[in-house]
């Protein structure tokens, strides 16, 4: 195997906007709000920066294509900049390629920003898109949460574990998250809910209800990535170091090979198999101090907790409803509020992640801090359960 | 001997009693309450002329798989394309083949019958198999006559001069432009004129001609006729032409109005395939034709009849029943309310044609792909094989999905994105010989579907592209009828 990217890079600074229904916003105002943060973070000036990576999925309600949306609002002195789509790990994607070319040594310092202005479709959810001319004949008709509820049928076939006790493991993850993002000023919902809300909402695709699902958000984030000796030059003496970046996409099997059985995410296992190896890591469930996973259904968080080797596989609910995943248990999951309380602006999520992730290695997150945290990992999972992208990144205190 | 030598039936599963369209629409025509009894048979939102075809020709063919099928009839005054072959879908649809004829027959309630008079003497010349089917989606106006009388349905016949089920002993034509009723290009609706003036000078004047010309060309007397099959709406008027033709009253046929409504062109078919799941072998049937002039065709049932394999038909359909309590929803099947579908139903729908060329066996024939090296069936097919143990290029053969059983793995019932008959259901299906799909649902009721339900596929509308009129067509899994 390479050698991987552990401790070759380290975050110099981050940003992010305040997430939520930004009426006021266009998607160039998030930026820059997420890059000033991000650019006085890192002591730096903008004619620092020496590449650009730029996160956005839908285009089709948003900036438009190319890298020029984000040149133009930043006034980047004509740096390279590249656009990443990855769907919901577009985020993830544009670190990903501003830190491979801080460690390729094709760049000292390069930028990495996310942005999605979703509230400017005239409805709630994600808009509905094509997929292509062939794809739109044959693809069938459904939502996201369609798509995700039906990890929920297959996981309570699979494990045996009757629909009221998942309906209850997955409602206790959005009280979890609910009470996570009540002390997180940047969230988008900021409001604590009891369990009888959850299991009481309105469905939006059975068994997923409405507090199942995420946030629909605008919101952009940003990091600025160096190797730790300039960050070390910088003055940057508690450096956050990127530990492993690893991503997994599926390639027909789930959605044409009857060998899966829709209970799981076969990318996010082999992602975070990879990711532990470039780490380091042995034992994730004693290793991770912390985790943001991709919990754009409740349902998708309580199977990532598996395919993520922190919970046994068919054991995650019961995780849930003993707290281990809570703000004081042992591994806490999603402690910003996560997908669910701050926000999912698709293109900026995988940075808004790792933004909470770096705050709390620095021990910066405020009334959510966590007790000394050393590895904090985030994942993000783009697509359907049957055809998807998955990311895993890891950071932590450069040498651990 | 040429004659039918295989027969089919489609009728929607959705019936709506005529009592429910009375409770909505008799305080404005009070008249209709005497037709208060029965249901009409109504096409869920993503059925048409063409799917019900489909449907019964998948009926009408079980499992054979006719090699030697040299034409594809299709009559229906309801068929979703002015110019394009709805034919040709047909037999894309159901994977014939090229080297045939294909023809849509047209315009007039009795093009099912004068297509099949035709399509019986062209077989009965070339030799081989023609396929014969029809379907007719019905629309009328809220509160007229029609609402009540009409339902949607299809038949199908599979013709040929070998093991013939229902021989043609002959027919009878008569040519006469009686206008009872009409639709001019364009209209979405009939216009009508007076019942009283359509029974006497019309079928009682116009059909004992037809009947006569068959009797002549076939030599046999009113007699003989065991079965007189005649659509018509006029309460008991095949009676009433049977009588005054000498036909033995007890010999006509019930017109199904009580269970499914008047299926226009597919009518007089529907009629004769329910008639040959009644028939025994030897009998005689009459079966009329009525719109601007009559047709009257006389078959025999042979021995083979009884030895046919089982198929639904035409009763088997209208055992497998669902009523429908809600008019407003057989108005917006149907397109007679305009509907606000929301933001979400805004997408643009238009169907590459260059894309669909190249993929319709993909698309419309629902064939897939079986990889030679290592016998993994996938759908869709495609240059490498899915089997992640395999991986081989370019050993796929097709392989038709549409026929095997279709197992739910995962399911959901989607409220949040646009479908005409909310909540959307959808899941993956593994397939009885391989391979899986996440597909629509169609047909099944909330809280009717389990993981593990075996499902089969079948063709219908995944989208109308109202814009530019055009059907888009795909298969879905149904509940197994």
């Amino acid at each position: 195997m390479a050698t991987g990217i552990r401790d070759k890079v380290a975050i110099l600074g981050m940003g992010c906007s305040k997430f939520g229904e930004r009426w006021d916003c266009d998607a160039e105002d998030l930026i820059v709000e997420a890059y000033q943060e991000a650019l006085i973070d890192a002591g730096i000036e903008t004619s620092q920066i020496d590449a650009a990576w730029f996160a956005t999925a839908i285009e089709e309600v948003h900036v438009g294509k190319s890298g020029v949306p984000l040149s133009v609002a930043l006034r980047l002195p004509n740096i390279p900049v590249t656009r990443v789509e990855n769907f919901c790990a577009s985020g993830t994607e544009a670190f990903r390629g501003a830190v491979y070319a801080v460690a390729s040594g094709a760049a000292d310092i390069a930028l990495a920003v996310g942005v999605e202005k979703l509230k400017d479709t005239g409805y709630g959810g994600l808009p509905q898109r094509g997929a292509g001319p062939l794809n739109d004949m044959i693809r069938n008709n459904g939502s996201a949460p369609g798509g995700f509820a039906q990890l929920a049928t297959a996981y309570s076939e699979k494990h045996g574990v009757d629909m009221e006790t998942v309906k209850k493991a997955i409602g206790t993850i959005s009280v979890k998250s609910h009470a996570n993002g009540a002390k997180n000023p940047k969230a988008h919902l900021q409001k604590e809910i009891p369990l009888e809300t959850v299991l009481n909402a309105p469905m939006i695709a059975a068994p997923l209800g409405l507090f199942d699902c995420c946030g629909v958000s605008d919101g952009s984030a940003c990091a600025i990535v160096t190797t730790p000796e300039i960050a070390k030059a910088l003055g940057k003496n508690d450096r956050i170091t990127v530990k492993a970046l690893q991503l997994a996409v599926s390639n027909g099997q789930e959605s044409g090979h009857n060998s899966w059985d829709g209970s799981y995410f076969l990318t996010t296992r082999k992602a975070s198999e990879r990711a532990y190896k470039e780490a380091g890591i042995e034992k994730p469930r004693d290793q991770i101090s912390m985790f943001e996973c991709h919990d754009c259904f409740s349902i998708t968080e309580m199977v990532t907790m598996e395919d993520l080797y922190i919970s046994n596989e068919g054991e995650a609910w019961r995780d849930v409803l003993d707290g281990f995943y809570n703000a004081d248990g042992q591994v806490p999951c999603q402690i910003d509020g996560g997908l669910k309380c701050f926000g999912h602006p698709i293109g900026a999520s995988g940075l808004r992640m790792l933004y909470e992730m770096y705050n709390q290695l620095l021990g910066r997150a405020g009334p959510r801090q966590l007790k000394d945290p050393t590895f904090g990992m985030t994942h993000n999972l783009g697509g359907q359960p049957h055809q998807n992208v998955s990311s895993v990144a890891i950071i932590g205190r450069e040498g651990a | 001997m040429v004659g039918i030598t295989a027969y089919g039936g489609y009728v929607p599963r959705r019936r709506l009693p005529r009592s429910v369209i009375l409770e909505n629409v008799s305080w404005f025509n009070g008249g209709l309450k005497a037709y208060s009894k029965g249901e009409r048979s109504m096409c869920n939102w993503d059925e048409d002329a063409l799917t019900m075809a489909v449907e019964a020709s998948r009926d009408c063919l079980d499992k054979a798989r006719p090699d030697d099928i040299k034409a594809i009839y299709l009559a229906s005054t309801t068929l979703p394309f002015t110019d394009r072959q709805n034919s040709g879908i047909l037999g894309t649809a159901l994977n014939l083949g090229q080297n045939m004829m294909t023809m849509d027959i047209t315009s007039s309630q009795r093009a099912a019958t004068s297509g099949l008079i035709n399509a019986l003497s062209v077989a009965k010349g070339t030799g081989g198999s023609a396929l014969f089917a029809t379907g007719e989606h019905r629309r009328s106006q809220t509160a007229n006559t029609n609402e009540l009388m009409f339902g949607d349905g299809g038949a199908a016949l599979l013709l040929g001069n070998d093991d013939v089920v229902a021989e043609f002993v002959g027919a009878g034509q008569v040519a006469v432009d009686f206008v009872d009723h009409y639709r001019g290009q364009n209209a979405d609706f009939d216009y009508n004129w007076e019942e009283r003036w359509i029974r006497d000078e019309g079928y009682m004047k116009i059909v004992p001609g037809g009947v006569q010309a068959a009797l002549d060309e076939t030599g046999l007397s009113a007699d003989d006729i065991d079965h007189f099959v005649m659509p018509g709406t006029i309460r008991n008027i095949a009676g009433m032409v049977a009588k005054a033709c000498g036909i033995k009253p007890e010999a006509a046929r019930d017109n199904l109005h009580n269970v499914m409504g008047e299926s226009g062109t597919s009518h007089a078919l529907v009629m004769l395939v329910d008639c040959l799941q009644d028939a025994k072998p030897g009998e005689t049937i009459m079966v009329i034709g009525w719109g601007q002039g009559c047709d009257a065709l006389v078959f025999r049932t042979t021995d083979k009849l009884s030895t046919m394999s089982n198929r639904k038909g035409i009763k088997g359909h209208l055992a497998h029943r669902k009523e429908e309590g809600n008019y407003n929803k057989f108005l917006a099947f149907n397109n007679l309310v305009e509907q606000d579908g929301g933001l979400r139903s805004e997408t643009d729908k238009q169907t590459a044609l260059t894309t669909l060329y190249r993929n319709k066996e993909m698309v419309i024939g629902f064939v897939g792909g079986k990889c030679e090296q290592c016998g993994t069936v996938q759908y869709p097919k495609a240059r490498i094989c899915v089997n992640p143990n395999c991986g081989a290029i370019n050993t796929q053969e097709d392989h038709r999905m549409s026929e095997t059983s279709a197992m739910i793995q995962s399911w959901t019932a989607d409220n949040l994105t646009y479908a005409p008959d909310p909540p959307h259901h959808f899941g993956m299906v593994t397939f009885g010989e391989g391979g899986r799909m996440m597909a629509d649902f169609t047909d099944v009721d909330e809280g009717g579907v389990a993981v593990g339900d075996e499902f089969r596929m079948v063709f219908r509308i995944k989208a109308a592209d109202e814009k530019r009129n055009f059907n888009k067509y795909f298969w879905k899994a149904a509940p197994k009828i």
